[in-house]
């Protein structure tokens, strides 16, 4: 495949960036994207030129690292795959193809591709966890009785890999989504009760000093979320944090 | 519960709260309205009813003026503030692809209701709080007549009135048709009886403006 690159280059954090045009020849349909981009850096290399600076690490879909918006979707055209999974042959030969950084407020561009998601840690920091004394008689947690349908649940709201895949395909940047599944994750299981309340607070509140936007329920963020994480999390982090706040 | 309002969720919360009381005095409104097509005489009464009753003309009204004043002014915060929350405007962005139409052009479908509702103010409300509140006739006739039912008729006789009226209308529907689940989620209603809301809702989107639509040409045609 021969392919035409519409590539966001910004230098640093501070610079002005724009969109810059490469080419790419022979790319192989069985290629990953992240291969496909690594091919055009090794091309970039061998000319002198600096290479496009991108985010990757497991390459499997799992670390949530990779995090372009190609062609006006996160991730790509494709459903419930991270750009690592994303594979050349949803592509034509001949395409143009646009890569861009999430764009959102709280994710600040660091360099080309790459963007500073430190704000999903810090509301991680504010609530995103249970507090358990692991002095060597912690409880073993199979003891604990939990029903199949609350462990599924919260298992498929724990597969969140905080991508921010969701926050970029927001129109309004929202993080309701990545938020919502932290939250559920922990509030349907028996361990996370006692710091209920006050997670779902303390994690609305980070998410709402780092700037990310209000959720309209357009519903994009489900859709394109590579883990297919639903909207009834956001429902249920709105239940709680209704119900924690208004009982004070 | 203070500090409600200056929470993401404790705003998308009273935006559907508002939405609710909204969606079911539309609802009340049209079925008020399609009374004028099948009684004319009880859609008189009905009419003379509500604008004279102390609860509905001094508890309820403000309420409404309140409820439609809120929605809008937060409709608009909202926007405000979901556009500082965006960084760079993507070069690209398939919008299409991941959501609906109406989903994500809230602020336009809502922005001409609103400009439909100043229309229909003018129309319908303020010459009916002047008759009544201004000149001070409550009495609700004219020529010994009640005067609503003839007045509704005259309205809908200029054809560019009918016609501004149903772009209102498909505004409307525009708006309801992601708003009505938009406002179930948002108080937190994501269960196993959303599927059949959101057809309810769908239904409910479709009917009540073309209900309003069919009433306007009705009047104009029935003239």
């Amino acid at each position: 495949m021969n392919l035409t690159l519409k590539i966001w280059r910004q230098k640093d954090s501070k610079a002005k960036g724009q969109m810059v045009d490469y080419k790419v020849t022979d790319i192989s349909e069985h290629m990953s994207f992240l291969e496909m981009m690594d091919v055009l850096n090794e091309q970039l290399v061998n000319s002198g030129e600096e290479p496009v600076a991108f985010d990757h690490d497991c390459r499997e879909g799992i670390c949530g690292m990779c995090s372009m918006y190609i062609n006006g979707e996160a991730h790509g055209p494709d459903r419930g795959v991270t750009t690592c999974q994303l594979h050349m042959r949803m592509f034509n030969d001949g395409d143009t193809i646009t890569i861009e950084p999430f764009r959102a407020a709280a994710f600040p561009v660091i360099k080309d591709l790459v963007v500073d998601r430190m704000a999903f840690e810090r509301i991680q920091q504010a609530g995103g966890y249970i507090s358990v004394n692991t002095s060597g008689n912690t409880q073993d947690a199979n003891s604990i009785p939990i029903s199949k349908h609350a462990a599924d649940e919260a298992m498929d709201a724990a597969t969140c890999i905080g991508c921010g895949a969701c926050v970029a395909s927001c129109k309004n940047s929202s993080a309701m989504l990545f938020v919502g599944a932290k939250v559920s994750q922990y509030a349907l299981l028996p361990q996370g009760q006692v710091e209920a309340a006050d997670r779902v607070q303390n994690m609305v509140a980070q998410m709402d000093l780092e700037g990310f936007g209000n959720c309209t329920n357009t519903g994009a963020c489900e859709v394109e979320c590579p883990k297919g994480i639903s909207l009834e999390n956001i429902a249920r982090m709105n239940r709680e944090y209704l119900s924690a706040t208004l009982k004070g | 519960m203070s500090g409600i309002l200056n929470s993401s969720i404790g705003r998308k919360f009273a935006m559907a709260l508002s939405a609710f009381f909204l969606m079911i005095f539309v609802l009340q409104h049209f079925a008020i309205n399609l009374l004028s097509v099948l009684s004319p005489d009880t859609f008189n009464e009905v009419s003379h009813f509500m604008g004279t009753f102390w609860v509905i003309q001094y508890v309820i009204q403000p309420i409404l003026i309140i409820g439609v004043i809120f929605h809008f002014v937060m409709g608009f915060v909202l926007e405000i503030k979901n556009n500082k929350a965006n960084g760079v405007k993507y070069a690209k962005n398939n919008g299409a692809a991941n959501s609906t139409w109406m989903s994500r052009n809230m602020i336009w479908s809502g922005g001409f209701i609103l400009a439909f509702l100043v229309i229909h103010f003018i129309d319908f409300w303020i010459p009916e709080i002047n008759t009544k509140y201004i000149v001070g006739d409550m009495s609700g006739m004219h020529n010994g007549e009640f005067r609503y039912f003839h007045e509704l008729q005259e309205k809908f006789v200029p054809i560019w009135r009918v016609a501004l009226y149903c772009v209102g209308f498909v505004f409307l529907a525009l708006h309801l048709l992601h708003g009505f689940d938009s406002a179930f989620q948002s108080v937190g209603a994501n269960n196993k009886y959303t599927k059949g809301l959101k057809g309810f809702g769908k239904a409910y989107a479709i009917i009540i403006p073309v209900g309003f639509i069919f009433i306007a040409l009705f009047h104009h045609f029935n003239h």
